[in-house]
Parts: C-alpha cells; structure tokens; sequence
C-alpha cells in the first residue's frame, strides 16, 4: 500500500499506483457468463492517458468539473482517473435517476463536462428541456455507441484521444476533488463539496482495518457514484495494487456465479441484497433432509462458539465448506452500508462464518464513521469510531440517547452553493448527522432513528419528503405536505420507514376511494423507492410563514398529537 | 413472429405464474411492483426468466425506470 501521508491528491497517488502495480490486475470486466476485458494497471493508465490529454487539449481546464453517470464498469474508473489527472473536480451522478433529475444535477454541479453511457445518453438527449437548462455542460463524451448512433452533438468516447503524454497537474489537500450528491433534487440538491484531504485520510482508516493488496479481489456492485463504492472499489483498492471486478448486469444469478469464478474477497452490498442472500441461503438450508439439517445446524453452532472472540475464516471455511464454496471459498468479509441493516441479519452470516463489517456513515462524513472491528463481532451496534473521528452525542436524554456529532478531516467542506445548509449541517466543526445514537460501556455506538424529516431505504437511498412532492401537485384537495412517518412519530427503529402524505381537504369533502386512486395513480410515478405508503388526514389549516410556506416542524408537532395506529390510513 | 398483444399476454402469464398469483389478475398497464409486491431484486429474476422464456438477453438498462407490465413486454418486443 503507498503511504497516503506523502501525498497531497487523489490523482498524485493513483498517478505512483499505477506504476509501482503496473503489472498487477486492476480490472477485471464481465457480461453475463462472459468476461469482456481484464485490464493490468499498465493498460489503464495506457487507456486513461489519452483521454487525459483530449481533455488538457481542449475544453478541459484546472478546477472544471466532469460529471460521471455511469453504471459501474472501467470506463468509469478510467475517466475519473483522467479527469483527476488533469487537476478536475469529480461530480459522480447516480445512474439511476430519471433524465431531468440528472440535468438539475449537472446545472447544479457547474460540470463542463459529461461522460456516459449510450443508453443513458439516449435518454438524456431526448429530455430537450432539460439539457437547455444546463448549458454549463460544453462537451458530452458517450461510451459503446453504435457504429451509426446519432449522437446528437456529443463525441464517442472511444475516439476522444489526445497524442503525447498528458500533464500531470498538482492538486492540494484542502482543493476540491468530487462534488457528491448525498440526495436531493428538489428545491435544495445537496452536494457535498470533499476535498481530497476527506479521501486520504479516509483511505488510511479504512484500511487500516480492512486490508487491500495485490491479489485481494473487490467485487463492485454498489454503484461508483456512491460515496462506498468510490473508496472501497476504487480508490482503496487501486493503491494497494488490488483488483476491482465489475459486473455489467446485475442479476442475482450471474452475481452469485461471479463470487466463485474470480474468488471474491470482499463486496459491499446494502441491506436490501444483503437480506435477499441470507432468504436464499435460508431457504437452501431449509430444503434439506430433516437429519442433514441437524447436523447442519449443529456445525453453525460449534462455528458459532468458536468464532465468538473473534472471526476464524480459515476453520469456518473448512467447518461450513457448502457455504464457503458457492462464495468462492476466499470471501472476507462483506461490506455493508448505505442504510442500517437489521441485527439478525448481520448475526446469520457471523455464525455462517462469514463476518459482515456493518457500520455507519454519511456522504457528508466522507463515507464510514463507524465500524465494526469484528475484535469482538456485535451485531447490535454499528461498531465504534474508525481512526481519526471524533464522535459525541450531543444533549443526550436521560437514558443517553442524543444526536450524533462528528468532527475529523473526512468531513465535507460544505454545500456547493449552500451556505445556510451547511452551516446547518456543520456547527463549529462538527457534523450534526440528524441521526440518534447512544455509546454503550465498551465505546460500540447504537442508532436509534432519525431526528430529520427524511428517510433511508434498504436500498441505500436519501430520501426528503420535499423532493416528490411535485407529483402531488394539483391534488384536488386544500393542501397537502409530505413526511417521513418516524418523523412525527419517532418509532426508535433505523428499520421499516415509511413517507405520508398529509392531507387536509376542503371543507365538506371526504377521503373518498376516487381521491384514493388518484393518489395512488400519482404515486405510481414515482420510482418505487420514494412512494408514500400512507395518507393522514388533518382537519385544520397547515401552519404557514409570511410567506405562505408550509411549517413542517410546527405542522410535524400537530400531526404527532394523532395516534398513529388510527390516523395512517394505508394506500 | 409474436404480436406485442401476444408478447405482452405471455409477460403476464410468466409473472402471474412466477409470483403465485391468480391468472388474469395482472393487467398490462398494471405497475408490477406495486401489484406483484416486489422489489428491485425480484425484479431482475423475473427479467432472467422472461428472457429464458423469450430467447433473448435485455439488458439491465433497457428496463431502467420501467415499472408497468406494457413497457416491459414493448422492450422485449423489440429484441424478438
């Protein structure tokens, strides 16, 4: 592993990995049952190196911004690094999101540049509107299109190349390095502004407890943009000598078929995959004859015991082989974040001998705040803090139960173009996270729910109320506010939140199964992930300012006067 | 060659089969994670069933974003 101490960048330090592991694998590439390419350090930085001079040599200069949208695969790895080279600043956008989502994106970001796909760029061409509004956005450079695609004013990206040796130009610590977006593309997107100074020294934390080196096999499927996968299966990996697979589709079957072709040894997942693999491996075990089960069962036990100081991977692979094997037989550990996963899920793949490293973090904190160290495993916390944080818990209650604050040079340097946000975000020095948490007797931190008006999917998504309530517009009712039920109702629980709508209609009208429908035509709309589960009905005006907006938290202290067991009315 | 009526019935009847659920049920213009009650990962297998069923491999993105049973039967129609 280089020694991060002695850099100042992100590029400076991928510049020496590339070549003290010129001929390590760094990449490796499949489709379905096939790989597409395998690729050393060398031949990425002789891929990436063109792509940095095209860009020195034309529109590009020290301090632009090139976005990414991307699904995970080494043209994104190859273009960030290009990009970083050049001195740029990286603004990865989510893939996911809908056309208009991401040119409020790129708008927002200041981007020059764009960088993608063809059927990401197919969709985002044809949203016209959108691309008007962002004309910061000079130069789009779009990947594997067809020989007769009608790229519509972009450029391929394959035949982007500059010729000679591109400049390597010096970033320092405290400059810009990505522009990330933590959630958001209502009134406030929140773009977190992380300085390379946030990665180093995130890196070194990171690693100090989960090693990479040559050799170590890092299976990417949480997608680059998020704050995750950007350390941990790219950046960490990538000074170590490491190998990152990628996988460019993500089917369960051909996900599990990866893990014993290149021998995984560690992958991060979210909650949501993580608990769809312990149902599959559940029902596998299930399945088997009443006296195979036993013994099953009986060997997860005595793993069980003799695992409980601390994981043995060498004596668990061999005790629970036809677990292990399926996995590739090298797997270390799973990584799993973006949102809280449940205890006895964590537990299930402990006893299988297979330590699942849980932690907490936000965009905003440069990713982990906490983890688990596995010295002993626990999976009723989310570990304690990584090297480097500062962690408190701020006016606790009674039983010690406060929001929890961090401060540590991982931490954003702001909002891009925020600076109420972030002064909200950040009080002298500290990350207030809005999340609720105790530290128990040994220093292992506890979550407990969300002070904020917002939600976390098991799929690892920030969602703001505020953000989707445009679909409801026209609502033919008085008015209407959206919110995150744990909100109102604090439940104590990071598992099972759920959005509401609020309503309060006209005078005589009643919640008839017409304006059910309608609010369930609308709410079909929005991407399964930030549906509303339930309406509240409220009888009276929503409190409002001066200027005639809504009060959330005044209208959040009325709606928590109601029983929520009665007044949620499912969709 | 399929029509996409018939592209779209033969969807239907897959997920119908595929989810336990009661044949002539599910309508095109359904949101079939809605009605199905699935997630995104039960999606994807439904995905790989359909293209084993039809012969054909949709890309992940070619059903970013779709969520009702029409758009999906029209994607996979225009692979036939």
């Amino acid at each position: 592993m280089l020694d991060l101490s002695q850099y100042q960048s992100i590029g400076a330090a991928l510049k020496d990995a590339l070549e003290q592991f010129s001929e390590e694998v760094c990449l490796i590439e499949a489709d379905r049952e096939r790989e597409k390419d395998r690729l050393t350090y060398r031949d990425f930085k002789d891929r990436a190196q063109p792509l940095a001079k095209a860009l020195q040599d034309t529109v590009f200069a020290p301090g632009d911004r090139a976005s990414i949208i991307m699904t995970n695969q080494s043209k994104w790895l190859i273009s960030a690094y290009a990009a970083f080279h050049a001195g740029g600043v990286l603004v990865p956008l989510d893939y996911k999101l809908t056309p208009d989502e991401q040119w409020q994106l790129l708008k927002h970001s200041g981007a020059r540049v764009l960088i993608t796909e063809y059927p990401i760029w197919r969709q985002l061409s044809a949203a016209a509107a959108g691309r008007s509004m962002a004309p910061n956005v000079g130069t789009v450079l779009v990947t594997e299109a067809p020989a007769s695609a009608d790229l519509g004013g972009a450029q391929r990206w394959e035949e982007f190349r500059g010729n000679g040796e591109p400049t390597f130009v010096p970033r320092t610590r405290q400059e810009l390095a990505c522009i990330v977006y933590s959630s958001g593309t209502g009134g406030r997107p929140k773009g977190c502004m992380m300085t390379h100074e946030n990665y180093l020294e995130q890196c070194v934390a990171l690693t100090s407890i989960y090693p990479f080196a040559p050799g170590v096999r890092y299976l990417s499927i949480l997608p680059t943009n998020h704050a995750i996968d950007f350390m941990v299966g790219f950046f960490g990996p990538f000074i170590c000598g490491a190998t990152v697979v990628h996988l460019r589709t993500l089917r369960p079957e051909y996900v599990r078929e990866a893990f014993a072709k290149y021998k995984i040894t560690y992958v991060s997942l979210v909650p949501l995959v993580l608990k769809n693999l312990q149902k599959g491996l559940q029902a596998r075990f299930d399945e088997l004859p009443s006296g195979k089960r036993k013994v099953f069962s009986a060997i997860v036990a005595v793993n069980k015991a003799l695992t409980k100081s601390r994981p043995r991977l060498g004596l668990s692979r061999r005790l629970l082989k036809q677990v292990h094997e399926p996995f590739g037989g090298e797997l270390r550990t799973i990584i799993v974040g973006g949102a809280f996963t449940e205890p006895q899920t964590l537990q299930f793949f402990y006893d299988l001998g297979i330590p699942v490293a849980n932690g907490y973090g936000l965009t905003e904190a440069g990713t982990a705040i906490t983890v688990n160290d596995l010295k002993p495993f626990r999976a009723d916390t989310v570990g304690k803090p990584l090297p480097g944080m500062e962690v408190r818990v701020v006016s606790p209650t009674a039983d010690g139960i406060g929001e929890v604050s961090v401060r540590s040079k991982t931490i954003m340097s702001g909002y891009l173009n925020e600076p109420e946000l972030t002064a909200e975000a950040i009080v002298d020095g500290w990350l207030m996270t809005g999340d609720l948490g105790r530290f128990d007797a040994v220093g292992h931190l506890q979550l407990f729910g969300r002070k904020k008006n917002m939600i976390v999917t098991e799929e690892g998504k920030n969602i703001y109320p505020e953000d989707i309530e445009a679909v409801f517009e026209s609502l033919p009712v008085k008015e209407f506010c959206v919110f995150a039920a744990n909100y109102i109702w604090p439940q104590r629980s990071m598992v099972g939140e759920q959005l509401l709508l609020a309503l309060h209609l006209e005078p005589g009208q009643t919640y008839t199964d017409e304006l059910r429908r309608d609010i369930s035509v609308r709410n079909s709309k929005l991407l399964n992930y930030k549906r509303i589960h339930g309406v509240v009905l409220f009888e009276e005006d929503f409190p409002r300012t001066a200027s005639l907006k809504i009060k959330r938290n005044a209208l959040a202290e009325q709606l928590a006067k109601l029983d929520r067991a009665t007044a949620f009315l499912p969709l | 060659m399929r029509t996409l009526e018939q592209t779209t019935q033969e969807v239907l009847d897959l997920a119908s089969k595929h989810f336990n659920v009661p044949a002539g049920s599910l309508a095109p213009e359904d949101d079939f994670f809605k009605k199905l009650g699935i997630d995104s990962l039960q999606t994807l297998e439904m995905l790989s069933r359909l293209e084993n069923h039809f012969g054909i491999e949709l890309p992940d993105y070619e059903v970013q974003g779709v969520s009702d049973f029409r758009t999906l039967a029209s994607r996979i129609q225009s692979r036939l």
